[in-house]
């Protein structure tokens, strides 16, 4: 059942959506995990393009990119959720507006 | 076959994706973007990258949107109430992303537009076997060096959410 195969574009244009409602998510949401959680949908954004050009190239390098960036990812999240807490803690609030500390 | 799985999985991401953003409440986003993760797993497969689709569902889907629900939990965070935004975000935000989304999807349909499609099968390369070769043959450094930042983002955690010592 070889039907035809999908562009690759496609898996490329999916990617460029994605990307853009992750940073419509970073620019118009208040809620600080919410910020956040956009920026996990970018960063998979762009491993879909990761594996989508490893694909298209035949080559691994691609595929292990995306493993750093999901490893970073991790980290990045446990060090992100620590420091949200640590803002409710002393401020407690989520709304990005009222922490604005480095404003004034 | 191929296209219907794709555009099924697709929409599902895009759909979701939406969800992410529009949703008041943070549990929701954050069930959404589970949905968003596991859709991407299989378009992962369906591009060849068996361990990276498994490892997106463990570590992404598992672990990370675990974390995120602990605290959401944790934090008791309710619906978010609709703020009045800056005004450059306000008239420029929207105009800009979609002139960027649009410039990206031009670029793209233009300049990859005449690659060969995607055959499911056709790539045989992502396998734990070959990752796992390239991972210790060429990248055994940055594998290494990600041990120290993982160790780093440890002690950072510990001590961002310790209780202050007064």
């Amino acid at each position: 059942m070889m039907a035809h195969g999908v562009p690759l574009s496609w898996y490329l244009i999916l990617s460029a959506i994605l990307f853009c409602l992750g940073i419509a998510g970073f620019l118009f949401r208040k809620n600080i995990i919410t910020v956040f959680m956009s920026i996990e949908l970018m960063l998979n954004a762009v491993n879909l393009s990761f594996i989508a050009f490893s694909y298209q190239l035949r080559q691994v390098n691609g595929h292990i990119f995306t493993f750093f960036v999901m490893v970073v990812a991790a980290a990045e999240a446990a060090v992100g959720l620590a420091i949200i807490l640590t803002v409710f803690k002393n401020r407690n609030t989520l709304d990005i507006d009222e922490i604005s500390e480095m404003n004034d | 076959m191929d296209i219907f799985f794709f555009l099924l999985f697709a929409t599902v991401a895009v759909g979701c994706g939406i969800s992410v953003v529009m949703q008041t409440h943070p549990i929701s986003s954050a069930l959404s973007l589970v949905g968003v993760m596991g859709s991407l797993a299989v378009l992962y497969l369906l591009l060849g990258a068996e361990f990276i689709a498994m490892a997106q569902i463990i570590v992404y889907a598992g672990a990370i949107m675990v974390l995120f629900i602990f605290v959401i939990m944790l934090l008791n965070a309710g619906a978010e109430q609709r703020a009045g935004r800056s005004l450059m975000v306000k008239v420029l935000g929207a105009p800009v992303l979609i002139g960027f989304g649009g410039i990206l999807i031009y670029f793209f349909a233009v300049n990859f537009g005449d690659a060969t499609p995607v055959h499911f099968g056709a790539f045989q390369g992502g396998s734990a076997r070959a990752i796992g070769r390239a991972l210790f043959e060429n990248y055994l450094l940055p594998f290494e060096v990600t041990s120290v930042l993982i160790l780093i983002a440890i002690i950072g955690a510990v001590v961002l959410a310790q209780k202050e010592m007064e």
